[in-house]
């Protein structure tokens, strides 16, 4: 990676006594795309307001680009908000609207049309200067918001749940052309969201919140592979997982023994070192296989026998509820090859994973009733 | 709802269904209660107004006639054309003042306090007390022989003959307290409306505080300050009270002329003509005040 742009140094903000963000740091490298992904009042949102200026941190110190912006207001730095509700001017046309920025930057006429204009194409709105901006649709009035901020060519670009008031489909088109805007114009995006498939599309590293503190950052992939809480693995994506002891571990291949006296394995690097004796263990949906539990299981493989309680077609994929060891149910997702005959519900089945395809997890405390919400 | 039938379904037209007679009727049933109190408090009055105007009348049994008499109009202009011009000039001044006193307190409420209802009641509570007995109560306060004045005085802050009562100063004062309530209201809901995140991103693109009070706090209170003159200009210019206990010979306004030719000399033409004059530039006016503004901005906001 290249310079840091953002850092954040154990900044901590409370409100009243209530911690929002706990004692986090966090450092974001140039022309990076960076999501902050956790349940409402994680303190994702805090944490870029913090950045934006529009929260005084409590404690720590917030650096942008190698300066120490802490006590600076919004104004005063090199860093450009899309807001969740776009906060449009409502008094201004969509040229006005974009070219605030600039004017106050007292850029000149001429350079203000010229870059308001290459700011409405980067975002597919030509034609639309003279709108106002309730004139527009949601999408539209999004873009504007995009290109309000773009346009003055910030450090940072802070994205609060920008897509988040859209439809499905027109959130999945903005994703794609989000990440392609980045791609243009290389400046670094900060973007908070609870919609971890949005995270995981967009993103080159993201952040899991959770209680105001990072439960764990990376590249989406080594976090939905390999996440290193019960709470990650429980967030990204579902998943499946067994309470168990960490039994050896040792040379190459380490082992849980679950509570049914079954062993699982999974390969000793994937042990995280401050891991006690009580972990979970798990597995994706879309790793496991599933087939009637007769004959011997596969060797080399890790297997559990359940019973399957509802199958569910889904057109591209078939997904199973099977009841596990210990009465935990488990998720299985089988792509619809259209080769094999689906398993009927209230047989016994057996599934079957690869060793390295295991994860293994700090159990968390349980989720409060407002983070299951989302 | 309508059901949606595509016509032509079968060759055949469907047939055509009738709305109830309720149905169709009711928007009228629901606003005739409105209908009917303009029609007998406003445009009964009005006409009648408007035809005293052109009708003479017998000084001794005040029996009135329509004679088209519009000789009436010119006379009365002649006669008071100062005191037109002294109304909307008082009335304009006391607007301005009750817009400047107004601003800051309500900006204060809908931007910073914590307990708007609160401050916004306390700020209407003296508006609770009688519009004549708080008039009353300034002309005590503002008396040669009040306490302020005396205590100026003896403080020989203020020469001796130093005086407020009589004055265009306590007029305009007094018309800008009276109104107050009609000037900070429209402002409030104005100021209150405005988004708190547009605040934040004017900040965000740069704008410090006072630019984002000139360019987004201030255009986006246009409509409710236009709301705000117009709802304290237009009473203020025609008000009777304020001249009459706090203004001396010099300071009187036309409501005070009307209400004289009306009830003292029982002279209901020349009251009427008086009054329809008042009512021509006020439209005239607030046409002019609407179209520097652009009434689609009036229309969007109000």
């Amino acid at each position: 990676m290249t310079e840091i742009d953002v850092r954040l140094e154990r900044v901590s903000k409370f409100f009243g006594d209530v911690p929002a963000v706990d004692d986090l740091s966090l450092d974001i490298a140039e022309g990076e795309f960076f999501s902050l992904l956790g349940p409402s009042g994680c303190g994702k949102t805090t944490t870029l307001r913090m950045i934006g200026g529009f929260e005084d941190p409590s404690l720590g110190t917030v650096y942008l680009g190698g300066r120490d912006v802490t006590d600076l207001p919004p104004y005063r730095r090199d860093v450009n908000t899309v807001f969740q509700s776009y906060a449009l001017f409502p008094h201004l046309d969509v040229f006005e609207n974009v070219a605030f920025g600039l004017r106050r930057k007292k850029v000149g006429g001429k350079d203000i049309g010229q870059r308001v204009r290459d700011a409405m194409s980067l975002v597919d709105l030509e034609g639309f200067e003279k709108r106002k901006p309730t004139q527009m649709s949601g999408g539209q009035q999004q873009r504007v918001a995009l290109a309000r901020a773009l346009v003055n060519r910030p450090k940072v670009l802070l994205l609060d749940e920008p897509l988040g008031a859209l439809d499905l489909k027109l959130r999945k088109q903005m994703q794609l052309e989000l990440k392609r805007i980045q791609e243009e114009v290389g400046i670094t995006f900060i973007y908070v969201t609870h919609d971890q498939e949005e995270a995981m599309t967009m993103s080159d590293r993201l952040a899991v919140m959770r209680h105001g503190q990072i439960e764990q950052i990376g590249a989406p992939e080594l976090v939905y592979e390999s996440p290193a809480t019960e709470f990650v693995a429980g967030f990204l994506g579902a998943s499946n997982l067994l309470d168990g002891e960490l039994v050896r571990n040792q040379s190459d291949v380490a082992t849980v023994r679950l509570s049914t006296g079954q062993d699982i394995h999974f390969p000793a690097s994937k042990v995280p070192s401050d891991i006690d004796t009580l972990v979970k263990v798990g597995v994706r949906p879309e790793k496991i296989s599933i087939e009637a539990d007769e004959g011997e299981p596969p060797a080399g493989a890790n297997w559990v026998s359940g019973l399957l309680r509802i199958a569910t077609y889904i057109g591209v994929s078939h997904q199973y509820k099977v009841e596990g060891p210990g009465g935990t149910e488990l998720t299985v997702y089988v792509q619809n090859l259209g080769a094999e005959e689906a398993p009927a519900p209230g047989r016994k089945v057996r599934l079957t994973w690869r060793p390295e395809h295991t994860f293994i997890v700090k159990p968390s405390a349980a989720l409060s009733p407002e983070e299951e919400e989302e | 709802m309508e059901q949606h039938v595509p016509a032509d379904l079968h060759g055949v037209e469907p047939p055509r269904r009738h709305r109830r007679l309720g149905r169709s009727a009711s928007p009228y049933l629901l606003g005739a209660p409105a209908i009917v109190w303009l029609a007998v408090f406003f445009v009964i009055p009005l006409v009648t107004m408007l035809s005293l105007s052109i009708q003479t009348c017998d000084s001794i049994t005040l029996a009135c006639k329509l004679t088209w008499h519009f000789a009436e109009f010119p006379n009365i202009i002649g006669r008071y054309n100062d005191t037109f011009v002294r109304s909307l000039v008082y009335a304009g001044a006391a607007t301005v003042a009750a817009l400047v006193v107004a601003f800051p307190v309500t900006y204060w409420i809908a931007f910073r306090a914590k307990r708007k209802n609160f401050f916004l009641l306390m700020l209407l509570v003296p508006f609770f007390v009688s519009f004549v007995i708080r008039t009353t109560a300034w002309y005590t306060l503002l008396a040669d022989q009040g306490t302020i004045l005396s205590t100026l005085k003896n403080l020989h802050l203020v020469p001796e003959s130093f005086h407020v009562l009589a004055t265009p100063l306590a007029v305009i004062g007094g018309l800008a307290y009276n109104y107050l309530p009609f000037t900070a209201l429209p402002l409030y809901v104005a100021l209150e409306r405005i988004d708190r995140r547009v605040m934040e991103a004017s900040h965000d693109l740069y704008a410090t505080r006072r630019v984002a009070f000139t360019h987004v706090v201030l255009p986006l209170a246009v409509p409710g300050i236009f709301a705000a003159f117009l709802l304290t200009f237009v009473p203020a210019a025609g008000d009777y009270v304020n001249a009459a206990i706090l203004g001396g010979t010099n300071t009187v306004m036309i409501g005070q002329v009307i209400q004289n030719k009306f009830l003292e000399a029982a002279d209901y033409p020349a009251a009427s003509a008086l009054s329809t004059v008042l009512l021509v530039l006020m439209l005239v006016g607030i046409a002019a005040y609407a179209k520097f503004l652009g009434s689609r901005t009036i229309e969007e906001y109000v």
